[in-house]
């Protein structure tokens, strides 16, 4: 037999080589891989881990990782350094202090022409209009898919309640301030706590009291909003907490006196508390064993008419510039967590709610809210859905949030320190946010929010 | 006349000074100059575009009493942080060359505090210092209200300062150690046959002859302090309560990374490191007369 001609052995050995390699890549790029990068880590960040795992067990075409950048404002800050670099992520979580730079910057794919683009149709209208609002434009147009989603609730404890002869949660503040009376008159050494975070103290005591934190519609018509927080109803309950806790019966809980809220109130320290219904599932782990606690909606002031609460957490975008393939994956994502299945999923390991209405019809017909530990958590539904949206509760929309944030709670701390009245405290706050807002505005002079 | 060994051709000068070059390039001129460019514009943070502002940015930040405020909280730690770390140190260096019995031991111990992180450091000084819960938890119970960081500026202040300062003693620590040892011995033998004690010897002998290592220490450690505080403020303080530990570095950091104000993060960096530079000067220039090399 006549050995190949050398040439020719080479050649068919090249040709092979060529097939296999060709081969090799078809089935690495089979799956088409995209990142997405939230601001989730611990336990949470491990959930949503999970999720994209049970998103990936269901994909044959793509392959989503998500990376947890270890908190919300180093997920955008990361974002944008990686967007600037032209390596950004398919997809980003981004906060709510986070979303007016974003809409500005045109740095993102629309969710809706996204989702019609690879052939999806998204029923707007199964979103809960409180939820929904917080993310979209002024028309109404979303522009981000809401993922993680809360709100704040009032936390009480049962037994310490039993002690005073009560076994309801309080409606009104007026009714907080009597309980803490008579549960420090029973020996508690801290009825009712808060904190500085100006989201449950500011955002949420404004939006159920039905007051404006800003003109313009909290920000949503205009750049050239103004903050107005230190002449409305909010002027009066930071007086409210003071003289509280002057008395001794309201106590600020922060990182460093020891113990947060959640802390404190789960220690059986605290009996009164109130945050978000994202902890719902913490203090169900915290808690002393024994003790009984519930959830109800916040109070307010006696008289008021509540309107309702404002959605918290953050919402996934998609980025610009990534490939076409990409995208299609994204959509399906989006798409697959719009499931009420998946919602059910995200709300069990979590302590989030469902965003759209046919996922909490879902939840409850199987009887998730019956019993423990997810009871009273349907609460927060109901906080969210009190009223019809305003245009002071369907969110807050300004620049420089996280700054204004940070201008309130430096105030607030001043006040409660005694250095500052009031009125003087949040005058400061308000001055020196509407500065940070018209430099937010000159930063963008020229463009409009969408 | 002197004879200096030279390179014959410039060529090999510039390639055996390219790589420190370069990398002093990427990693100082070029974000310097970047911060430089920034700090006169109004920067997008996702990069939608800038426009030139000249020196708005600097003006409005002068304008702001809270600013110099900012800028006097950071003088006040950086001096009292320095003098804490460096006077520790010396104490702790001048018994430790002494030979004092286990000083073996208690020399190795007193290097590690340096290699722990500042996040980690901060975190366990949280925990001392808190007021409900911490160390200081007993003090509050005798004296109701004596320490609350969460609510006094002026603990808070303390508390950062000691953290901060917590970590450095280790690393003046050692050079004041090594300062120590380099003195010669027959020095120190020769005053003490004379009939000097121990605290004299250390007048006379050993802290005059320190000066140097003083003053580079100084150096090092006012330069520090001004940048690198903010590992610790973000883990205890926040830069609170109300603003009484937002050190200038500390604002920086919060203004630019989390409130996305690039430029008037940019700005206040520029101003920061006009400080740094004009105070390592003031040093070199004037308080470096004062010392004795040889």
């Amino acid at each position: 037999m006549h050995p190949l001609p050398t040439w020719l052995s080479r050649s068919a050995a090249a040709a092979l080589a060529l097939l296999i390699g060709a081969g090799g890549e078809a089935a690495a790029q089979s799956r088409v891989k995209f990142e997405l990068w939230h601001g989730l880590s611990g336990d949470l960040g491990e959930r949503v881990g999970d999720v994209c795992k049970r998103f990936n067990e269901t994909q044959a075409e793509f392959e989503i990782a998500c990376i947890s950048q270890g908190s919300y404002d180093e997920a955008v800050q990361n974002s944008i350094a990686a967007f600037r670099a032209k390596k950004q992520p398919t997809i980003v979580q981004v906060f709510d202090a986070g979303t007016a730079d974003l809409m500005l910057s045109g740095a993102f794919y629309p969710a809706g022409k996204l989702m019609a683009d690879n052939g999806f149709t998204v029923d707007w209208g199964r979103y809960f209009p409180g939820v929904a609002n917080y993310y979209a434009t002024s028309k109404g147009e979303l522009l981000s898919f809401p993922f993680n989603s809360s709100t704040a609730l009032f936390y009480w404890n049962r037994d310490a309640f039993a002690k005073v002869g009560r076994s309801a949660a309080p409606t009104t503040w007026e009714e907080v301030e009597a309980i803490s009376r008579d549960l420090k008159k029973a020996g508690y050494a801290c009825p009712f706590a808060f904190e500085y975070d100006t989201w449950q103290l500011m955002e949420q005591f404004s939006a159920i009291h039905g007051q404006p934190i800003a003109t313009r519609g909290n920000g949503y018509e205009g750049l050239d909003a103004e903050l107005v927080f230190n002449k409305t109803r909010f002027a009066d309950y930071v007086k409210f907490l003071k003289k509280g806790y002057d008395e001794g019966i309201f106590s600020i809980k922060v990182k460093a006196t020891g113990a947060t809220i959640g802390e404190a109130f789960g220690a059986g320290d605290c009996q009164m508390t109130q945050m978000s219904v994202a902890s719902h599932g913490t203090i169900g782990k915290i808690a002393k064993p024994g003790m009984n606690w519930d959830v109800a909606m916040l109070p307010l002031f006696a008289g008021t008419k509540r309107t309702n609460s404002l959605v918290g957490g953050a919402s996934l975008w998609a980025l610009a510039g990534k490939s076409k393939d990409e995208y299609r994956g994204a959509a399906a994502f989006f798409n697959f967590i719009a499931l009420p299945q998946s919602e059910e999923y995200w709300s069990t390991v979590t302590g989030y709610i469902p965003v759209t209405k046919p996922g909490f019809a879902f939840m409850k017909a199987k009887g998730f809210y019956d019993k423990p530990p997810y009871k009273g958590r349907e609460i927060a539904l109901e906080s969210l859905t009190a009223s019809e949206v305003t245009p002071v509760s369907r969110g807050v929309r300004l620049g420089g949030f996280l700054l204004i944030r940070k201008e309130t709670q430096d105030a607030l701390q001043a006040i409660f320190a005694n250095s500052m009245s009031v009125e003087a405290g949040l005058n400061q706050a308000v001055e020196r946010g509407n500065a940070i807002l018209r430099r937010f505005e000159k930063t963008y002079a020229g463009k409009q929010l969408p | 006349m002197e004879h200096h060994a030279q390179f014959r051709t410039r060529w090999l000068v510039a390639l055996l000074l390219a790589p420190q070059v370069l990398l002093v390039f990427t990693f100082f001129y070029w974000p310097a100059g970047a911060a430089l460019f920034w700090a006169f514009t109004l920067e997008q943070p996702w990069g939608g575009g800038n426009a030139f502002v000249g020196f708005d940015n600097f003006t409005s930040l002068f304008a702001d009493s809270f600013y110099w405020a900012s800028v006097g909280r950071t003088i006040v730690f950086a001096l009292a942080s320095s003098c804490l770390a460096m006077g520790m140190a010396l104490v702790l260096a001048l018994f430790c060359d002494r030979q004092l019995r286990g000083y073996a031991y208690y020399r190795t111990a007193l290097i590690w505090p340096y290699a722990v992180a500042a996040p980690a450091a901060a975190v366990a000084f949280r925990y001392v210092f808190a007021p409900e819960a911490g160390v200081f938890a007993g003090l509050n119970a005798m004296y109701p209200g004596l320490w609350n960081p969460a609510m006094s500026g002026t603990d808070a202040m303390i508390m950062i300062i000691i953290a901060y300062s917590w970590k450095f003693i280790s690393y003046n620590f050692i050079f004041f150690l090594a300062g120590l040892q380099a003195i010669p011995r027959s020095l120190i033998e020769a005053a003490a046959m004379d009939g000097s004690g121990v605290l004299r010897r250390m007048r006379d002998i050993q802290l005059p002859l320190l000066t140097p290592t003083v003053f580079f220490l100084l150096v090092i450690n006012i330069t520090d302090s001004f940048v690198d505080s903010f590992g610790i403020i973000d883990i205890t303080t926040e830069g609170g309560p109300a603003k009484a530990t937002n050190l200038m570095v500390y604002k920086i950091y919060f203004d630019g990374f989390k409130g996305l104000d690039y430029s008037g993060a940019a700005a206040q960096s520029i101003v920061l490191m006009v400080l740094v530079m004009a105070l390592t000067f003031v040093q070199f220039r004037y308080v470096e007369r004062k010392i004795h090399y040889k």
